[in-house]
């Protein structure tokens, strides 16, 4: 968020706008690696590169399909409780609230649009919800939809990029510098403030922010 | 980033809710923000479930409805979505609070680690000088003010800290209405709007 980067101006026009945008599909095409996820018990040859996992979740929208579902469960599941755990769940709560956003992920899956989103950020943001509700006994406020809202059927080159951008994505991420990573996903999982995140690291907050915005910047530059 | 990562409290989350139905720029580094969560979650560690967790989320599944696409369309009126969802209505649904020399406002309801408040301000007014020992957000949605130098109109935010002393004015042209969130008590600098603070819980 802009706001939360500056101290007294949200009108800075940072130029982060494109690294949602639908660029560098062509140059892409050429060299996708096949996602090691997902695609492996469901007939995708009419989108042979869609991305991990939106085989599967068009499956379940499509015709309710357990095998899909037992395929996104055993890949999601152990990950998304373990993002609950960090998030501050016991065992217990972190079980019976995965349970509830895997069963989200079946009864939403008509809504998820893969030209918006990866499945693995789609699932992100559900778990991210259900935890707020969960844990912090708190209202979810969700910005309104855009006023020409969701495509009836989102345009196959969107998906393509989107899904494109959301692998290359992950690989930049895996590529990052130890610290780098470690902080990113401490300031996704662990719940953590920048703040706590230097009261438990014992970094300076300045250090913190910057390192986290160098990596975010360092995602951005791989993505561009 | 801490609203996509989920770690703002209710009254900031809000706020950027609301400011990112304003702004598309903003709505671009949500997503952003959020495709760097999924590629985290990708890549965490995993927990094993217990035995048995697949079946019993099937079950779930079976005992529950297909969600209703809901879209959530834009509104025609001065509030955004998520904050009529608030406020139960838009502007004309508001029970506002008088504080003196015009302005108004209304305490929304939310967890208690932060609060968040419509503030009205008439046209021309001046908040009192105050100071903050925490964080504050502040976003217009109608008309605009003027804070050293600066103007904020509709969709804009500003974010003030313990550094920054502040005199916002409201602009001239039309009565302006914020929705500000803080994390702690502002400090005001004149001793009437710090007895008027006890009784208007800012």
């Amino acid at each position: 968020m802009c706001m939360l980067t500056s101290t007294s101006s949200a009108q800075e026009k940072s130029a982060l706008k494109a690294n949602v945008s639908y660029g560098a599909v062509t140059e892409l095409t050429t060299r996708i690696d096949t996602p090691s996820a997902g695609a492996t018990n469901v007939n995708v040859q009419d989108r042979p590169q869609a991305g991990p996992w939106v085989a599967e979740v068009d499956a379940i929208k499509t015709r309710q399909d357990k095998a899909a579902f037992r395929a996104l469960f055993q890949h999601f599941a152990p990950r998304v409780k373990a993002f609950l755990m960090k998030s501050g769940a016991n065992a217990a709560l972190a079980e019976e609230t995965t349970q509830e956003v895997m069963a989200t992920l079946w009864t939403k899956a008509h809504m998820f649009d893969p030209a918006r989103a990866s499945v693995a950020t789609w699932i992100f943001t559900i778990a991210r919800n259900r935890s707020i509700d969960a844990l912090r006994k708190q209202r979810r406020p969700e910005p309104e939809d855009l006023p020409w809202g969701p495509e009836a059927e989102p345009d196959q080159e969107d998906v393509l990029a989107l899904q494109q951008e959301s692998t290359q994505l992950a690989r930049a991420l895996s590529e990052l510098p130890e610290k780098q990573r470690v902080l990113i996903e401490r300031a996704y999982f662990g719940d953590l403030s920048h703040s706590e995140i230097a009261a438990e690291t014992g970094l300076p907050l300045g250090t913190i922010k910057s390192r986290i915005r160098l990596a975010l910047d360092r995602l951005r530059h791989a993505m561009g | 980033m801490g609203y996509a990562a989920g770690t703002l409290p209710e009254a900031f989350n809000l706020v950027v809710a609301t400011h990112v139905s304003l702004c598309d720029e903003c709505r671009a580094r949500l997503m952003e923000f959020e495709a760097v969560g999924g590629a985290v979650l990708d890549d965490a560690a995993e927990v094993e479930l217990s035995e048995g967790a697949l079946e019993a989320t099937l079950k779930l599944i079976s005992s529950r409805a297909k969600d209703p696409i809901k879209t959530v369309w834009a509104q025609t009126g001065v509030f955004p979505k998520p904050l009529q969802d608030y406020v139960g209505g838009d502007l004309s649904a508001v029970t506002w609070r008088r504080m003196g020399g015009g302005v108004k406002q209304a305490v929304l309801p939310t967890s208690k680690d932060a609060s968040v408040r419509l503030l009205f301000i008439p046209a021309g007014a001046e908040m009192p000088d105050h100071g903050h020992a925490g964080t504050e957000l502040t976003l217009v949605l109608q008309g605009a003010f003027l804070d050293d130098g600066d103007r904020f109109a509709r969709g804009d935010i500003e974010v003030a800290n313990q550094e920054l002393e502040h005199t916002p004015i409201a602009d001239i042209g039309e009565d302006c209405i914020c929705l500000t969130a803080t994390d702690a008590p502002l400090r005001f600098s004149g001793v009437v709007p710090r007895l008027a603070q006890k009784i208007f819980r800012i």
